[in-house]
């Protein structure tokens, strides 16, 4: 068990590749098929490169404001990558990755940013809530969610992701005790990117890290290299596993960086050092995960080259199918306030339909 | 059977829990105490503690494992203590809850009930007396309820727990106790969205809900002696609102007396008076009044008449109505 042989009190941290993708922990690396592999790269291609377009329609306009998830490939796509079609997932907003894991589709996750209500449509089928930004409201819902799976003996496990601001509020205490004491099948995953917008982790906690705060709820927690996507899936699917199995809840902290600003709207040069980014950019989780692919032999220019002209194709269409689509309308903005639609708002729609067509 | 108000709610989860497997109970002090006015006594016993769970200290937490629970189907009924403990769940309910359905086009709701005693009226302690009802009452989605006797409880509340979109249940504490009446034995429901006529009258029309219902009563039956007809309307959701019968009697009698136990400003009376004043306004013969509670810090035991509506506050108000 990873959470017995890694002591997050003493700053021990679960990591099985070093920066330049060598096995560090050949004991440790997950039971993965070569085609695994190639999948949880192409993810992460597709994640980085879909968040830099993202970026890139932000200046042109064509994008609101966007919280973008650079060096968070590893975590997000490692956490939801041991997630099956019956798990549920309860995420928080910079979570590109896990949404394109699970199967969410591009386009849809570009309408959210692009400001159109199409974006609010979470696909049947696909167990997601929609992402949370208000910080940390997310983790009692995932935990209630839990302990409905328990209540109807459904053998699931559900997974909360949450960044390291999240563990400042009451809801992920509240959250994490009511996991302990009913030992809800819930694996709580906090992206410790060490920023939450200008607080550093050092203002953030006292904590030596934030996994040791499992202790204090009376289950296992975990840290882990968050910039390594083979440490992020074996520890997650382990702690996945244990929910799965009765065994209750996991606290799993994966250290990461923020590479790029909290949002567009977001200047981090103001807070934090080129030398500290920097010292970052030499631990990109895309690198590492290459070079380890390159090393098994799993991975060439060839591929990589089919590989990137997949993603750039798929992120191209998203791009068109999210700007093609209009805007919700006016009956779409009113119907999904109450399951029935009460008097007072259908006089109101009948109103506002009245004024704007009078205005065309 | 004769049943008050706490009693009618006991039943209406009893006969809940026993319809539904879905149904689950959650709150602090629910089980085995069953809950600090007893209302879900004998219910952890016979239905389980799984059924009927104790949480933490927690109403953030409680409030949003209700809705993680929602989303798996279950039908959570979640307990607060008190109204004026519910704020560290207001995130909860305005920013999840109440928008949930929203958030995904329909394709997840949030229907749970919350549950909770308030209003002044029987001495209780610092922050157990408030009735901040307008806060909740302006945020899309969320259902307000406050039901005004033991049967009005019983159904009302049956119908918030079938209810597919989250409701805030008010449960006025004066009323748990204070008196029975005739409660049917078998499951019902009374509709939710729809107000309803307490008492027919012709010169005015007395809007109220909860604790201010028998109160308003009183003043209406000491009104009659002078000659006054007084309608009584008893809003019971407050939100969605029932514009329609709040309309359909103002522009009937001509006067419109609003009276809540909430301060006046910003409270819901306003939003009644503002209708009237947008839609009923060549029917009115007075001015739309308002008898409420001031714009004050509810006070200590000793103190709560100076703030209290009482039926001599009402009547007073009836008269300036009719002497208009």
């Amino acid at each position: 068990m990873l959470t017995d042989a890694f002591d997050a009190a003493r700053g021990e941290r679960v990591g099985i590749l070093d920066p330049d993708g060598r096995v560090l922990r050949p004991d440790l690396l997950p039971a993965l098929t070569p085609d695994d592999l190639r999948r949880v790269l192409a993810l992460m291609i597709l994640t980085r490169e879909a968040d830099r377009k993202a970026l890139l329609l932000q200046r042109q306009g064509r994008l609101g404001t966007f919280a973008s998830s650079l060096g968070h490939e590893a975590c997000q796509v490692g956490s939801a990558f041991g997630l099956r079609a019956e798990d549920w997932a309860f995420p928080y907003f910079r979570d590109m990755g896990l949404y394109l894991t699970v199967g969410y589709p591009l386009a849809t996750y570009y309408h959210y940013w692009m400001g159109n209500e199409a974006g609010f449509r979470t696909p049947d089928g696909l167990n997601l809530f929609p992402f949370a930004i208000p910080v940390a409201s997310q983790i009692p819902q995932a935990v209630g969610a839990a302990l409905a799976a328990k209540h109807l003996g459904k053998p699931l496990a559900v997974l909360t992701t949450f960044g390291d601001g999240a563990t400042s509020e009451g809801d992920f205490h509240e959250g994490l005790n009511f996991a302990g004491v009913h030992r809800a099948p819930v694996v709580f995953v906090c992206y410790n990117n060490q920023w939450a917008i200008s607080t550093p982790i050092s203002r953030q906690t006292a904590s030596a890290s934030i996994a040791q705060k499992a202790a204090a709820y009376g289950f296992p927690g975990l840290a882990v290299d968050g910039n390594d996507v083979l440490a992020m899936i074996a520890a997650v699917r382990e702690a996945l596993d244990r929910a799965r199995s009765g065994g209750g809840p996991t606290l799993i902290e994966a250290f990461t960086y923020r590479m790029s600003h909290h949002t567009t709207s977001d200047d981090a040069s103001r807070y934090r050092s080129r030398e500290e980014v920097e010292t970052w950019e030499r631990r990109d989780p895309l690198a590492r995960f290459r070079a380890y692919l390159a090393a098994q032999g799993y991975w060439d220019q060839d591929f990589e080259g089919r590989l990137g002209a997949e993603t750039g194709a798929r992120i191209e269409a998203a791009v068109a199918e999210a700007e093609k689509t209009p805007p919700a309308s006016l009956e779409d903005l009113f119907v999904f306030t109450y399951k029935e639609i009460p008097a007072r708002l259908a006089a109101q729609l009948a109103e506002r339909k009245m004024q704007l067509g009078g205005a065309r | 059977m004769n049943l008050n108000m706490v009693q009618a709610i006991n039943q209406a989860l009893a006969q809940a829990l026993a319809a539904d497997e879905r149904v689950v109970l959650l709150g602090e002090d629910i089980g085995p105490d069953g809950g600090v006015f007893r209302a879900t006594e004998g219910l952890s016993e016979r239905f389980g503690t799984d059924r009927v769970m104790d949480t933490p200290l927690a109403e953030s937490g409680l409030v949003g494992a209700a809705i993680g629970m929602a989303a798996l189907g279950l039908k959570p009924v979640a307990e607060i203590q008190f109204l004026g403990f519910i704020y560290p769940a207001f995130n909860q309910i305005v920013s999840h809850a109440a928008r949930l359905r929203n958030r995904t086009r329909g394709r997840f709701g949030a229907p749970i009930v919350i549950r909770t005693p308030y209003g002044a009226g029987v001495g209780a302690l610092e922050h157990h007396s408030e009735s901040t009802e307008a806060l909740f009452c302006q945020i899309p989605g969320l259902t307000v309820v406050v039901p005004s006797s033991p049967v009005e409880a019983k159904g009302l509340l049956l119908a918030s727990i079938r209810s597919e979109d989250p409701v805030l249940f008010l449960e006025p504490t004066r009323l748990y106790r204070a008196g029975k009446e005739e409660v049917p034995e078998a499951a019902y429901e009374i509709p939710l969205r729809r107000a309803r006529i307490v008492r027919p009258g012709a010169d005015l029309t007395i809007l109220a809900w909860g604790a201010m219902i028998p109160i308003s009563l009183q003043a209406a039956e000491e009104a009659a002696a002078a000659g006054h007809s007084a309608e009584v309307i008893d809003l019971r959701t407050l939100s969605p609102m029932d514009e329609e019968a709040v309309l359909a009697s103002v522009r009937k009698t001509g006067r419109a007396l609003i009276v809540h136990e909430a301060p006046r400003a910003f409270g819901a009376g306003a939003e009644i008076a503002a209708l009237l004043a947008e839609s009923a306004l060549l029917h009115l013969k007075a001015p739309v009044l308002r008898v409420t509670a001031p714009d004050i810090t509810v006070p200590l035991a000793k103190s709560e008449a100076a703030y209290y509506v009482d039926a001599g506050r009402i009547g007073a108000g009836i008269t300036r109505l009719m002497e208009f």
